[in-house]
């Protein structure tokens, strides 16, 4: 064994301490803006961290890359094009929105990191949109303890309406037990009596669903539970089982709560074997165009679009495919004219959607808001925020959770036909689901 | 002279060096921002891990794909103590890494009658296999949307409004130095030298009385046991542990910072740790900034991953802590006469010491 002479540990030891000083010589902690209080003077003041007399910075973390990559990483760009036309029209109190989000590969871990350097580092004034529900667990605690608002989390779990211990953070679709109830009193009208299967994702997203569907259908109607996981091995050898095990136990009605891939694996396994009951499908599931690409690739050019014809689905929002609806008109123009490169579908107007519920909640926060002004803001005024959505949120001083209901339409021909009633209720079994009666407001003409 | 006297022995030695970065480290710490500490913690996460595979692939010549697994033990163990129990942190750390040194065990049973290839592919099944059972026991372990870790409090005198990331890397660094004093005494002692003779010749280390299984069983337990403290601490910095955050990138990702760093050497885990939380953020920013089509700018990230991987391998066989005593006995040739103190690694000799020959995959490639 070598003999090391100390000389050299104390020259490992000053080498370190020269990398040290550099990396925070380089990566200093930029000087944090903020402290002052909302001020209600007409000039615009630096009132909060990502807030500059010119400027609002906002950050998210989303799959560009990784398995939910496909559709979900159209998101953030038609979020961009949304932000754009907004400080093309003179922005929000004339600062422009400028929003910076980062690559997270669906990984937690990968969350983790990347919402630490847009708080920490960058300075974002709130975290916007982050998507997937074990990706924004991963951060849920950490952005309470730094109060940075969370807003509208692209997730329909209904773990971030917990107003007392997740202050910061608000929910934007509807969460997954509302769909499930609004799926299955839908079913309850038109199939009534019927033997019915449920096919479900084994984690938050399934299960919430499955949740909505038993408080609606009674147990003995429901002939056969499947489920499969949410993983590469979960999906490897197709869903061919849990397809027969239905058929055999003769249901005629089944309620779907799967992500894109499992769907386009269902209907194809169904339709190898001869089976076509009614399909009932998550809004996760079912976005035509999406659908109509994963039914070709899998089936290797046998099977198509068509195959999704006839399910039935529901949406918060409107359809992508109703051009008489005059927010999908002017989303559809401002997608032709920022975010041209990303394919018009029901991902773009997800992504238009959410920015425009951002824009007014921080016209709802005041000329110069601090970060707790953004959130009782919508705490106050958000639950009658009307806009693209085709129900109120449920934003309270109490309730975090997002739009509180769905319209019910049928997959034709790669459109998304709505018609019909639209439906609220809330998660708790208590509350039956109604008819809500608002009408959708023309969006406006300026900002 | 310092030589002299009590700092001749290793133990004293290693504890001198540790304790002066240890104590510059803390000092630096005060200097960084918030997201720089949270890094370091992320970093030292890295080190302890691929410090641990360095020892067992680079030291006694065993290959595992499954260290992620490992990591995953010793993050769990940690957010389910924290979850039930209040102990107290070094307790909670100690526990994690025994329970991987358990599991290490477990595996190591099996993987001494492993070689090569099958050595591979067994600990590849483990990284594959393990998180997968988080999701068969979801209501104790969490399923697919796992635990939260809540990072530690700053111990009650540093204040109420004492930097979490700053504590956190204090913890973190604390650890990296327990660890690495640890190993190098490991390394310099009697262990060391079986586990070095066992790499380099099985049949001619059990002629010399070392009982070939049971020191390659003790490597595995030791690996392992450093791979749990390092998820231990990735734990309390991501704040969360979950299947997807130990995915079988992770364990490839530890082995190739044991490689790029240096196999065998405790230096060069420090700089593997270094690389695998700035590599990726580097091509990150790199595919950011040349505007490219999504569906190359997507994947450049892992390109470039590959291209320094391949590039390291080629010109540096022994890694970058391979380079720098190569950088620096050229350094020392030149400004003094006399033979140059060989390299700061756990393996000096021959076989890592000097510039490698390349092998004939590496010349027909």
């Amino acid at each position: 064994m070598n003999i090391r002479p100390n000389r050299s540990a104390w020259r490992v030891a000053a080498v370190v301490a020269v990398i040290g000083l550099v990396a925070a010589a380089c990566g200093g902690s930029s000087p944090k803006t903020g402290g002052s209080t909302a001020s209600t003077s007409s000039t615009n003041t630096a009132s909060a961290p990502g807030i500059t007399a010119t400027t609002i910075t906002i950050g998210s973390h989303q799959p560009l890359t990784g398995p939910a990559a496909p559709g979900y990483s159209e998101i953030a760009p038609a979020s961009t094009a949304m932000f754009k036309y907004v400080n093309a029209h003179g922005g929000v109190y004339g600062r422009s929105i400028n929003y910076i989000y980062e690559d997270d590969g669906y990984n937690p871990a990968n969350t983790a990191t990347v919402v630490r350097k847009l708080v920490l580092q960058d300075n974002v004034f709130a975290i916007f949109n982050g998507l997937g529900t074990p990706t924004h667990e991963a951060v849920l605690s950490f952005l309470q303890t730094e109060k940075v608002p969370d807003l509208f989390v692209a997730s329909g779990c209904d773990c971030w309406d917990n107003a007392s211990q997740d202050p910061e953070t608000f929910g934007f679709q509807t969460d997954y037990t509302i769909e499930g109830k609004i799926l299955a009193s839908y079913e309850q009208a038109h199939y009534k009596g019927e033997k019915v299967g449920y096919l479900f994702q084994n984690d938050d997203f399934g299960q919430g669903g499955v949740k909505g569907f038993d408080q609606e259908i009674p147990g003995s109607d429901v002939v056969s539970r499947q489920s499969y996981d949410a993983t590469a091995a979960g999906l490897a050898n197709g869903l061919g089982n849990q397809v027969s095990a239905i058929k055999a136990a003769g249901a005629k009605v089944v309620m779907l709560d799967t992500i894109p891939a499992a769907t386009a694996l269902t209907l194809l396994a169904a339709a190898e074997i001869g089976y076509s009951p009614v399909w009932i499908l998550s809004s996760v599931g079912g976005d035509p165009p999406t659908m109509g690409g994963l039914l070709s690739s899998i089936s290797k050019g046998k099977a198509g679009a068509s195959l999704e014809n006839g399910v039935i689905s529901a949406s918060y929002l409107p359809s992508f495919s109703d051009t008489a609806n005059p927010w999908i008109t002017l989303f559809k123009s401002i997608h032709d004219q920022y975010d041209a490169n990303e394919p018009w579908d029901g991902n773009a107007v997800f992504g238009m959607a959410v920015a425009y519920t951002f824009v007014q909640a921080m016209q709802a926060a005041g000329r110069n808001p601090t970060r707790a002004d953004v959130v009782s803001a919508l705490e106050s005024k958000g639950g009658s925020f009307t806009g693209p959505g085709l129900v109120p949120f449920g934003f309270s001083s109490s309730h975090h959770n997002g739009y509180v209901g769905e319209q019910i339409g049928v997959v034709e021909n790669g459109a998304f036909n709505m018609s019909g009633p639209v439906y609220r209720t809330s998660d708790s079994s208590g509350t039956p689901v109604t008819t809500y009666s608002g009408t959708q407001p023309a969006p406006p003409s300026t900002f | 002279m310092l030589r002299a006297g009590p700092l001749g022995r290793p133990l004293v030695r290693h504890l001198a060096v540790a304790l002066g970065l240890v104590v510059v480290l803390f000092l630096v710490s005060g200097v960084l921002s918030s997201y720089n500490n949270f890094q370091v913690a992320l970093i030292s996460s890295y080190v302890i891990a691929v410090a641990g595979l360095s020892l067992l692939t680079g030291l006694n010549g065993q290959i595992s794909l499954g260290h992620g697994a490992f990591m995953a033990v010793g993050a769990y163990t940690t957010a389910l103590l924290e979850k039930h129990q209040h102990w107290p942190l070094a307790l909670v750390l100690a526990l994690s890494a025994v329970t991987a040194a358990l599991a290490g065990l477990v595996t190591g049973l099996g993987a001494a009658r492993l070689r090569g290839p099958y050595l591979a592919g067994a600990t590849l099944a483990l990284a594959v296999g393990l998180p997968e059972l988080t999701i068969k026991f979801t209501s104790t372990l969490g399923g697919e949307s796992g635990l939260p870790v809540n990072p530690p409090p700053p111990v009650s005198f540093l204040g109420a409004s004492f930097d979490p990331n700053r504590y956190l890397a204090w913890v973190a660094i604390l650890c990296v130095a327990v660890t690495l004093v640890l190993l190098a005494n490991l390394v310099t002692s009697r262990f060391g030298r079986d586990f070095r003779a066992v790499r380099d010749d099985e049949i001619a280390a059990s002629l010399s009385g070392i009982r070939v299984a049971s020191n390659q069983v003790l490597a595995f337990v030791v690996s392992a046991a450093c791979a749990g403290l390092g998820g231990a601490i990735y734990a309390l910095a991501t704040g969360i542990v979950n299947p997807a955050g130990f995915s079988l990138v992770l364990s490839i990702a530890i082995l190739t910072g044991a490689v790029i760093g240096g196999l065998g050497t405790l230096a060069g885990a420090v700089w593997g740790g270094i690389l695998l939380v700035y590599l990726p953020r580097w091509a990150d920013s790199l595919s950011n900034g040349l505007k490219l089509d999504k569906a190359i700018s997507s994947n450049l990230a892992l390109g470039l991953y590959g291209v320094v991987l391949i590039v390291v391998i080629l010109v540096f066989p022994s890694g970058l802590q391979g380079a720098l005593r190569q950088a620096d006995r050229a350094l020392r040739s030149r400004f003094r006469s006399g033979p140059g103190a060989s390299g700061a690694g756990m393996a000096p000799g021959p076989a890592t010491a000097g510039p490698v020959a390349p092998g004939p995959g590496a010349e027909t490639s």
